[in-house]
């Protein structure tokens, strides 16, 4: 069916190409394979580079801050000689407050050497705001799209504060109701502009978070002399994970695992009118770590650089009530006031500490900004006012949608695992239209193995496993 | 009146709900897609008014007249007891460990 959203769908490749000025068609292989890493070379950068790009922009080098009272409160739930010891990347620092300037800056970069005179970018969080921030500081244009109401016109307080950050840098930032068909609009606006497409996909949207994944190992082997044994990174679009896990293993920092994080919102429609408001997160969750994961090319470019199963060892949920307590015991305890969505991955990491030794180092890799809209009092006064039932008890019983539910005490925060062979199953059914009815060649495999993290034996067992 | 120059916000449709995407949800696909930018006002008009306007990045984008100079009315909400309660009783606890 060609409704007059889709239309302009039809032309998307020709669009991205003129808008990003990356070929994408040179990568292919054949079947289902692509060149991954030639894509990321070619077009990426090396660390040495980006460093430099994010030096002139003065994004990154953010400070890593041991949370010595969480940790102690972790181990008051840990067995003797268990409670690892927690420390946070405050990413906060950075220009606009989030680590999304570190994505933002070579997409500018970009942008400004090709000689674009705009660029556009459709997102909901904080990474409108970096690309606006370092737009004004190149003096580029900038449009940032976003989804912000629902059909009464009720926005969103996170995305409201997030508009108005954008506004602050100078960008135009067009906002509308409900809906998927966000993306045609985007592709129009771009074909009309003529503007950098700033993708969050694109291999500079991930190459430009490299640098924290290699941050992370430098400064922990400077400062505490070994890697951190465990990095947990909240999981959305797949672009956060990917890049750290990349600047991780750039810097040699393999035996680490790459945890990741998302708050449990299943069970929620997320092109939904109704349910949009019914929800405290707009990112961070499973309506999008889940089907970003098992279907990669699902984004706004041929080929997405954000290829999160390639990278994840373990994956966990929390709830939104988990979150809210902990964005409150990190101001409390340790005296950081940050924004709520960064702190998904610190719940994780308060459940996971308990299970590690005290000894070894578990690092969350961001904490963001908060402002009146992204902070939890307004997150949760919405909530009420949109009946969602707010109340102290055990979070393990909360409706997503309908309930909230505060820990009654910090040991009853629990990460809840996800099943990764679960969403590797779930990718290869994606690409199974692609696959049926022929043999797999020794590329595809290769590709395969390499998209899902798994040996030959396993990925038999996934490809057999219940067709 | 609002006058030539000002800073305003507009609204409009994008899609009717018969011009949607096949592949939005029941509730979604009722409503039309509406959106909302900000700019200069091109001519003098009323609210309500189909009006244009050149926007922060220098474009011009039609629609109806929904308001002049608009204000962010986002704020920290009304307070929610239940969190002002979690600071204290964590720091309770961590005393008591060191006691």
């Amino acid at each position: 069916m060609s409704s007059k959203a889709d239309q302009i769908l039809q032309e998307k490749n020709v669009i991205m190409k003129e808008a990003i000025g990356i070929d994408y068609d040179i990568f292919e292989q054949e079947g289902v394979a692509f060149d991954y890493e030639r894509m990321m070379r070619e077009s990426g950068y090396t660390i040495e580079e980006l460093q430099e790009i994010q030096a002139h922009f003065f994004v990154g080098n953010t400070p890593i801050i041991e949370l010595y009272n969480l940790t102690k409160l972790a181990r008051k739930y840990a067995k003797p000689g268990y409670g690892a010891r927690i420390m946070i990347k405050d990413e906060a620092t950075n220009p606009s407050g989030s680590f999304k300037a570190r994505r933002a800056s070579v997409s500018v970069y970009e942008a400004k050497r090709l000689g674009y005179k705009g660029i556009l970018t459709a997102t909901s969080g904080n990474y409108g705001a970096a690309v606006a921030s370092l737009a004004a500081k190149e003096g580029l244009d900038c449009i940032v799209v976003q989804e912000t109401y629902d059909s009464r016109h009720v926005g969103q307080p996170e995305i409201v504060e997030k508009a108005r950050a954008c506004e602050a840098y100078g960008a135009e930032v067009f906002q509308l109701s409900v809906g998927p068909e966000l993306f045609s609009t985007f592709l129009k606006l771009l074909k009309d502009t003529g503007y950098f497409n700033a993708s969050l996909y694109s291999p500079f949207g991930i190459a430009g978070v490299e640098t924290l994944g290699y941050e992370i190992a430098t400064d922990c082997r400077e400062k505490y002399g070994k890697d951190p044994e465990a990095v947990v990174i909240t999981n959305a679009g797949g672009g956060n994970l990917t890049g750290t896990a990349r600047g991780l293993i750039k810097a040699g920092a393999i035996d680490t695992r790459i945890v990741a994080a998302s708050v449990d919102l299943s069970g929620l429609h997320m092109a939904s009118d109704t349910a949009f408001n019914r929800k405290s997160f707009t990112t961070g969750h499973t309506g999008f770590g889940v089907p970003f994961s098992t279907n990669p090319d699902r984004s706004d470019v041929p080929r997405s650089a954000a290829r999160p199963l390639r990278y994840i060892d373990e994956y966990y949920t929390v709830t939104q009530g988990d979150v809210f307590f902990m964005t409150e015991a990190l101001a409390n305890l340790e005296g950081l006031e940050r924004g709520p969505a960064g702190n998904t991955s610190l719940a994780v990491a308060f459940a996971l500490a308990q299970e590690m030794k005290e000894d070894e180092i578990i690092l969350v890799q961001e904490t963001e900004y908060t402002g009146a809209g992204k902070h939890i009092n307004p997150q949760l006064s919405f909530a009420r006012e949109n009946g969602i039932e707010v109340k102290f008890g055990n979070p393990e019983e909360q409706v997503p949608g309908e309930s909230i539910i505060l820990p009654e005490n910090a040991g009853l925060i629990k990460a809840t695992p996800l099943d990764v062979d679960r969403m590797r199953k779930s990718y290869l059914k994606n690409l199974r239209p692609k696959m049926e009815g022929r043999e797999l060649s020794e590329l595809e495999r290769t590709f395969l193995k390499e998209e899902l993290k798994v040996d030959d034996e396993k990925l038999e067992t996934l490809l057999n496993g219940d067709a | 009146m609002i006058k030539k120059d000002t800073w305003v916000r507009i609204h409009g449709i994008v899609l009717e709900p018969s011009e949607r995407s096949a592949n939005v949800p029941e509730d979604t696909a009722k409503v039309p897609l509406e959106f909302w930018t900000k700019g200069w006002l091109l001519n003098d008009a009323e609210i309500g008014d189909e009006v244009t306007i050149r926007t922060a990045c220098g474009r011009e984008e039609t629609g109806n007249l929904l308001e002049a100079n608009p204000m962010y009315e986002l704020n920290y909400g009304k307070l929610v007891p239940e969190l002002i309660e979690i600071g204290p009783k964590l720091r309770r606890i961590l005393e008591e460990e060191n006691e």
